[in-house]
């Protein structure tokens, strides 16, 4: 559980990757995927995926649509719970733990490790309650106030709202709608933020703030982006993975991990074909 | 279809105006009959009540005497009983429908979801008259030898819950407004229910991912969102209970006084309309019950727009208000 | 997996309050279902009520013979006039508020300018929110004070409630009928009325049957309009809509309210049939919208 792995998808690529990897300081594992399968009823959505993501950096999962990346997202916080058919197979360590131990309570979780999804979705509430709701509803009344302006400075967004924090949060524009729903994640405190294609919604200028937003909020947190765009994960993410369809024996579609490494060398030097032809363009 | 009209423009063409017009005629005779409709029975229902209205005014509405043999109407009673039973009915079925709408929407796995929302719905279609014979002999006996001693010995020491229980074999406000409770539900319920699966799933991932539980997420984002709406579907519920004559008449006992507790019997606007039906003495106390109709006109009228009204500005609110 | 991370302790965190927030939660949880299992409760209640305490009487006799009644005040015979007086209600009823819901629902959805669209629908939605008593006494004032009471006054009060029913569900199903429908029609050349009657008509005709069961399943145990249009009839079998008629809802209301016990009986015994009649057209409107729906949307 060290981090001299990153990559364990297939015996051949470990030796290879292992000798492309940067050299950087030592990493501090936060997730340890461990051989998951994800299945909705017995329709196979993810398989066998294992890999470990990184404290303090920001880590994209890329590949073509229907791969199953918004599906692994979300077993990183349990969202997929409420899904009756969903069956989660393997193991999601988080610090060592087990997410999916019984005894773990899932509204934990949720609190520990943020989402910020593909739409943005504020509450119908004022900009204010928006991000207080979290603080109200997890008891963290102290402060309210103060924590409420450091969320909204965090994601760069008190400049815009501080004289209308009493309006709606439906009258801003779906950039800062998108930078609401962050400030509103990071309120409550978690270590790690997770984004479902969060700027697919967003025009490129307010991409790219979310974007920039993403450098400066990795020094306090452990971010996990999935994207369709490979030029954003190219932008942002220090580690990539790349994530592709498969077609079992039986004829179901399902995805897997085909590559992970550093987002450089996935993007210059894949490893696999897969991952060339994806990078490339020649596929999806 | 193609070579026709070049055949005989003249005669298709005017077959196809006389077809359009008789359309047009047609629909719009249906469409606006019932605008006409609904005027005529203001108009009628007005118009029969003149000659009470003439004789009483609007002192009629406070007056509580209803007096056939000395000719002395008024419907402060029956407006009084129509509010308490339809406040009770309501203050039972509002909690009980959005337990239920919830539970539905959130809450109950797949089958049973289906399974629970059909009962719900033949709840709905259980005939009033049938509720009231139920009324009259099984929920009332019960309430006589049963619920009312045990609210009076537990509660007793509230004036509402002081009367005596044995005087009408069980009819009286309470029983009535438990059989409104009845009615209530399932309307109020499905109303909730179709409000609640229209929130996004979105919102509700936005709350949990935040930590909330599953009620939190409930009360902030689910009910947080319906609120107009909701108050609407209880508004239709009230609408209903307030209206309500046969089952009503059945249980609550016919009696025209203020009670002094709910286990006493009273009446309804609509209930005593209903008991009179076989007969009347004079002009004016039929024209009275037209009076007594008309009050209740007004209420569902002032219902019905309440409900609309609030609906609007829950759209208008939602596309863009801000 | 003895000594946890601190970081991943907070997973399985209880302090006072996350354990207060997970009662509540449960607290709520179990309320909603106890609504749900009441209102469960409460329908079985019902309905083995009405079972149970008629099934003494429902027998082949119940259903042929009308009632007479001894010197003595008790009843004997069946439900027969009821029977067929309510058949004659509905049966009319339906006859008077389909045409006129369905035209009506194409008006709003088709061809009215919008105001006066909204001002048919304001109209429709009042009239369904009336207390039935109200729309039984104006058709009292209306027809009965002139004519007497009759079957047909009965039926027409019971169409009036029927209407919005009708028309609501012809509506929403016309929301459902894709433009694409409507333009080909015109496309073609076609006149509107043409795709009104070959397009749209037959298209739409699962979600007017939808509203017609509906509407058949709630008059038929409506009894509030019936009093003061067709409550004074004769024991005997009618089946002339002049002349007013018994009917089921009727007959358990005035079987209730007598002191004998007999009578008590055949009011559930009614009160049974009833039900099912109106249980079963409930379902069968059920499944015409599933059906309507799907063929729709799909």
């Amino acid at each position: 559980m060290s981090g001299d792995t990153i990559l364990n998808v297939a015996p051949i690529e470990i030796a290879q990757s292992r000798e492309r990897r940067p050299v950087t300081a030592a990493r501090e594992t936060v997730f340890d995927i461990r051989n998951l399968s994800v299945s909705y009823g017995k329709t196979p959505a993810v398989k066998d995926v294992s890999f470990e993501i990184y404290r303090n950096m920001v880590t994209a999962i890329i590949g073509p649509s229907g791969c199953g990346k918004s599906t692994f997202i979300r077993t990183l916080n349990r969202m997929n719970d409420l899904v009756p058919s969903a069956k989660v197979e393997g193991d999601v360590l988080y610090h060592g733990q087990d997410l999916y131990a019984s005894r773990v309570d899932p509204v934990q979780v949720r609190r520990k490790i943020g989402m910020v999804f593909q739409r943005p979705n504020p509450f119908p509430k004022s900009i204010f309650d928006n991000v207080a709701w979290g603080l109200r509803v997890l008891g963290m009344k102290d402060n309210l106030k103060d924590r409420v302006q450091h969320a909204l400075e965090q994601a760069a967004l008190w400049d815009d709202v501080r004289h209308r924090l009493k309006k709606s949060a439906l009258g801003l524009s779906g950039g800062q709608q998108q930078r609401l729903c962050i400030a509103r994640a990071l309120a409550v405190e978690p270590e790690v933020l997770l984004m479902d294609e969060p700027a697919s919604s967003l025009d490129p200028i307010a991409t790219s703030r979310i974007e920039d937003l993403m450098h400066t909020l990795k020094r306090d947190y452990t971010i996990v982006i999935v994207t369709h765009n490979m030029q954003q994960a190219a932008r942002v993410a220090d580690l990539t993975a790349f994530f592709s369809l498969d077609v079992l024996p039986d004829g179901a579609r399902t995805g897997l991990l085909v590559e992970y490494d550093a987002t450089e060398k996935i993007f210059t030097q894949p490893s696999d074909k897969r991952t060339e032809d994806y990078v490339t363009g020649r596929f999806g | 279809m193609s070579v026709v009209p070049t055949e005989f423009p003249a005669g298709r063409r005017f077959g196809d105006r006389i077809g359009d017009r008789v359309l047009y005629g047609l629909t719009a005779a249906a469409g606006l009959g019932a605008v006409a409709l609904i005027i005529g029975i203001a108009y009628k229902v007005f118009d029969g009540s003149s000659l009470a209205f003439s004789k009483f005014g609007f002192g009629f509405i406070v007056d509580e005497v209803w007096n056939p043999v000395k000719n002395q109407f008024g419907a402060l009673d029956l407006i009084w009983g129509t509010a308490v039973t339809s406040f009770i009915a309501i203050l039972f079925a509002a909690p009980l429908a959005i337990g239920i709408a919830l539970y539905l929407t959130e809450l109950a796995p797949r089958v049973l979801r289906d399974a629970i929302g059909a009962l719900v719905e033949m709840l709905a279609a259980i005939p009033s008259v049938i509720l009231g014979l139920w009324g009259i002999l099984v929920l009332g006996p019960f309430m006589q030898h049963d619920l009312e001693p045990f609210l009076k010995s537990f509660l007793g020491w509230l004036p509402i819950f002081s009367g005596d229980t044995n005087a009408n074999g069980g009819k009286g406000i309470l029983t009535a407004s438990i059989i409104l409770t009845i009615m209530a539900v399932p309307i109020i319920a499905s109303v909730a229910r179709e409000l609640f699966a229209s929130v996004p799933a979105d919102l509700k991932d936005g709350a949990r991912a935040l930590g909330a539980t599953r009620w939190e997420v409930v009360r902030g984002v689910v009910l947080h969102a319906t609120r107009p709406g909701l108050a609407a579907a209880v508004i239709l519920g009230l609408g209903r209970a307030l209206g309500e004559a046969i089952a009503v008449t059945q249980v609550i006992g016919s009696v025209t006084q203020i009670p002094n507790s709910l286990f006493g019997t009273g009446d309804t606007l609509a209930s005593r309309i209903a008991a009179q039906y076989q007969g009347y003495g004079s002009n004016l106390q039929a024209s009275s019950l037209f009076y007594l109709a008309a009050i209740l006109l007004v209420f569902s009228l002032v219902v019905n727009f309440g409900a609309q009204l609030i609906v609007r500005r829950f759209e208008f609110q939602n596309t863009g208000g801000s | 997996m003895t000594d946890v991370d601190p970081r991943a302790q907070q997973l399985f965190l209880t302090d006072g309050r996350v354990r207060r927030r997970r009662i509540v939660n449960r607290v709520m949880e179990g309320l909603a279902t106890v609504a749900s299992a009441t209102a469960v409760a409460v329908l079985v209640i019902v309905v083995v009520s009405v079972v149970r305490n008629g099934w003494p009487a429902l027998n082949a006799n119940f259903f042929t013979t009308s009632p007479s009644f001894s010197a003595f005040g008790e009843s004997q015979g069946g439900i027969l006039s009821s029977i067929v007086g309510s058949v004659i209600l509905v049966a009319f009823a339906t006859l008077f508020a389909v045409p006129v819901g369905v035209l009506g629902a194409i008006f709003v959805s088709e061809l009215a300018p919008r105001r006066l669209a909204n001002v048919v629908r304001l109209a429709l939605d009042v009239i369904n929110g009336l207390p039935t008593i109200v729309t039984g006494i104006f058709v009292f004032s209306a027809l009965v004070l002139a004519q007497g009471q009759s079957a047909l006054a009965g039926s027409l009060a019971l169409a009036i409630i029927a209407l919005p029913l009708i028309a609501r569900s012809t509506q929403e199903v016309l929301r459902l009928v894709p433009s694409s429908y409507r333009e080909a029609g015109l496309a073609l050349g076609a006149p509107r009325w043409r795709t009104v009657v070959g397009i749209i008509l037959p298209t739409s005709l699962g979600g007017i049957l939808t509203g017609t069961t509906l509407a058949v399943a709630r008059v038929a145990g409506e009894t509030a309009p019936l009093l003061f249009t067709t409550s004074l009839a004769a024991t005997t079998v009618t089946w002339d809509p002049t002349q007013p008629v018994q009917s089921m809802p009727l007959t358990i209301f005035q079987y209730a309210e007598q002191p004998d016990p007999s009578f008590h009986t055949k009011a559930w015994a009614t009160g049974a049939v009833l039900l099912f009649f109106v249980l079963l057209v409930s379902l069968a409107s059920k499944f015409f919208l599933a059906r309507a729906r799907r063929k729709l949307s799909g």
